[in-house]
């Protein structure tokens, strides 16, 4: 019988402990506030960075090992897409709109999170601190080309896909997710840490790739599904580092308690603004869903955070600030930001289009106290303007919140059919913004918010000075190929000949 | 409150007056005509005649609703900072005290077809 | 109460791991949605080593389930036996 080997092996906490404590030094000849110099100016107090633990307590050596097993799962699949022209595997070509708004909007903010968390790791002192931000800053990268490469494979039939990185920077609906993370990333570490750990990771990227890549293997997307989930496996590592940082600096010092609050509320608001993207994403463009927006966000939304909020209830912790406006949007933002996308649809990299009768049938079941009271009328209206040969298109350029820099489209939080308006003066200059929560970040920190770049006051300027065209060629769009309504698009025309082809013998 | 910050901290806005060439932004908004998913923005000489502006660019942009047509513009009323105001279509923006980046808004009471439609 | 859950990509990977856990915590609701499941339990949610070992038939590292892990809510904490989902409240 074969005698069973003692295990050499040390134990996990053993492991952790000599991983990451153990690699750290006392600096000698320079002072430690000179090595990690921004440390404290956000006046968060940390008296022992020891108590800070990964609850993982993953090592370097693991990591590599169970990310190498990722990518080669990721790539199994990638490939076998690629070589089975997955693409003709799609319920219908209009889903490529939501996978141009990932390209163009969230792979380019992972490329961010990247710098973000090798910038953290740097500056935190503590080491358990630094090894969790170089493994999440890999992660992020990963997650960029990961996501990058597999749309590329549609890059090569569909329009649209070409020029994500110019449309990342360029494009109007992109700068909500922009300016999320230039605003994350140009504040101090500890509040860098609260604004991904908490509100992207935590809030954003449950509802962003769950019900999303759960709605595209629905949809036969095997390349979107299998990035999805494999970001997501990292992200769940990344939300419980995230929560595992809040909880050590709720305990540190109670001092730090209204600093992480004020951070809990601006960052839930600003990820908020970010989802209103992804709200269109789940309840207009996937031509088969699995979930409406409301239903993922009451899973994910209500139920997760409410978890959240009740557990930190004991640091003195309360529900973000936006809290109760977010619940009396949910049932109509999706909604407000589609027919926004729809009527400026010229100046998308991506389809739109109006949903068809069966969609809107789903769309009052799923929303019976907003979608046939307020949006029904305009989509119906919208279809006889299409109908008599008159396609509906709202060249007027919107009025865009300085904030979170996404149109004001949305509405007052008690009267669902009047825009919210709201302005401030600072230093004799006047502000916009589409919603309290924008006004309060913006008061804030005005002198931060005044320097946003804003999309649409710029078409004005240098060097574009109003001329549409010559907008198109700037943010690398061809009109009449990438953007405009689904219907009578190249993408519609190719997509069906080639399942046409793909599906018989003529 | 000021941003946190090792040291002093100034921000400079990127849609002042002077990048415009003269020019200046106003923004117009029809209250409870939610077709125009925002309010619209124009790119405007301060010189300009308001009632061109009205009955020019703002009139064109507004077609697509049904309202549009039956519009009389002596009837509307008209939002200024929030607060009721009379404008003067035959004076210039500048004279009607519209300053840059400035948010109109006017209401067309008892013409609300698809607001009142379901 | 509040909810912990962990979703697992549905897979021949996952299949003994969710029986594991499904036999290890009797409160907890599995939902099976395209490509993924979700499992649910109030508050607490234990996954173990040795339950998973005697279906796969084989040793197994509980770090192993980063491989398959889609997402996951609540205190995590992980040793060389268990991985537990725990919210206070
Ligand atoms: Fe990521
Ligand atoms: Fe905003």
């Amino acid at each position: 019988m074969e005698m069973k080997v003692a295990k050499k092996k040390l134990g996990l906490k053993e492991r952790y402990r000599v991983m990451t404590r153990d690699l750290g030094w006392e600096p000698s000849y320079h002072t430690k506030e000179a090595l990690y110099p921004y440390v404290g100016y956000e006046g968060i107090k940390i008296h022992d960075w020891e108590k800070w633990e990964d609850p993982f307590r993953l090592t370097m050596d693991a990591y590599w090992k169970y990310q190498a097993e990722k990518e080669r799962k990721f790539y199994a699949i990638v490939d076998a897409h690629a070589q089975n022209n997955g693409h003709l595997n799609l319920t219908d070509a209009r889903y490529l709109s939501a996978l141009k708004i990932f390209l163009q909007a969230i792979s380019p903010g992972e490329y961010a999170a990247h710098k973000g968390f090798a910038r953290a790791g740097r500056e935190f002192p503590g080491v358990g601190t630094q090894v969790a931000c170089q493994m999440q800053a890999i992660d992020e990268i990963r997650h960029a080309q990961t996501q990058i490469h597999a749309l590329s494979n549609y890059n090569k039939y569909y329009d649209g896909f070409h020029a994500f990185s110019d449309q990342r920077d360029r494009i109007w609906y992109t700068s909500v997710p922009r300016s999320f993370f230039d605003d994350a990333m140009s504040a101090g570490p500890f509040e860098f840490m609260v604004a991904i750990g908490f509100s992207f990771e935590y809030v954003l990227t449950n509802l962003l790739f769950v019900p999303f890549m759960s709605g595209a293997a629905y949809n036969g997307d095997m390349a979107t599904v299998t990035f999805g989930f494999s970001a997501q496996s990292d992200e769940a590592r990344h939300m419980t580092l995230g929560l595992e940082c809040i909880k050590f600096l709720l305990e540190q010092d109670p001092a730090n308690v209204p600093i992480v609050q004020a951070w809990f509320d601006k960052w839930f608001w600003r990820g908020f603004r970010v989802l209103g993207l992804v709200s269109t994403m789940m309840d207009y463009m996937l031509p088969k869903r699995v979930m409406s927006w409301r239903e993922a966000w009451n899973m994910y939304g209500i139920e997760n955070g409410t978890a959240l909020f009740n557990d930190l209830a004991r640091y003195g912790i309360r529900p973000p600030k936006g809290w109760d406006d977010a619940e009396k949007a949910i049932d109509h933002m999706s909604h407000q930001f589609m027919l926004g996308l729809y009527q400026w649809s010229f100046g998308t990299s991506f389809h739109s289009w109006i949903p068809s009768d069966d969609e809107m049938a789903w769309l009052s079941k799923k929303y019976p106290t907003t979608f046939d009271k307020y949006y029904r009328p305009r989509w119906d209206h919208i279809k006889k303007l299409a109908a008599a040969g008159t396609p509906y298109k709202n060249y007027g350029l919107p009025k865009l919140c300085q904030t979170c820099q996404l149109p004001t489209v949305f509405t007052e939080p008690e009267d669902p059919t009047l825009i919210c308006h709201r302005e401030v003066e600072y230093k004799g200059e006047r502000y916009h913004f589409c919603s309290d929560g924008c006004q309060h970040i913006f008061e804030n920190e005005p002198e931060k918010y005044i320097q946003a770049w804003l999309p649409m006051p710029q078409i004005h300027q240098d060097p574009i000075r109003g001329d549409l065209g010559a907008w198109m060629d700037w943010v690398n769009l061809k009109d009449g190929q990438d953007n405009g309504d689904y219907v009578g698009s190249n993408d519609q025309r190719n997509f069906d000949a080639w399942r046409g082809l793909a599906t018989s013998n003529e | 409150m000021a941003v946190a910050a090792l040291k002093e901290y100034v921000g400079v806005s990127r849609d002042r007056v002077e990048n415009y060439h003269g020019k200046q932004l106003v923004y117009v908004a029809w209250d409870y005509h939610m077709l125009f998913a925002a309010p619209f923005m124009f790119c405007v000489e301060p010189q300009m005649k308001l009632g061109d502006l009205v009955r020019g660019p703002l009139s064109a942009l507004m077609q697509p609703d049904p309202d549009a047509a039956s519009i009389d513009w002596s009837k509307v009323e008209w939002l200024k900072l929030g607060k009721p105001w009379t404008p003067d279509f035959e004076r210039s923006i500048e004279e009607n005290g519209i300053g840059h980046k400035e948010q109109l808004r006017f209401r067309t009471p008892g013409l609300n077809t698809l607001r009142d439609a379901a | 109460m509040s909810t912990v859950f962990i979703a697992l990509q549905t897979n021949e990977d996952t299949r003994p791991i969710i029986e594991a856990i499904a036999h290890d915590n009797p409160q907890a609701v599995v939902h099976r949605q395209p490509a993924m499941v979700k499992i649910d339990a109030p508050n607490r949610l234990v996954i173990r080593r040795e339950s998973i070992e005697e279906r796969l038939g084989r040793e197994y590292d509980l770090q192993e389930l980063q491989i398959n892990l889609i997402t996951l809510s609540g205190h995590v904490d992980e040793d060389e036996d268990a991985f537990t989902l725990t919210w206070n409240s």
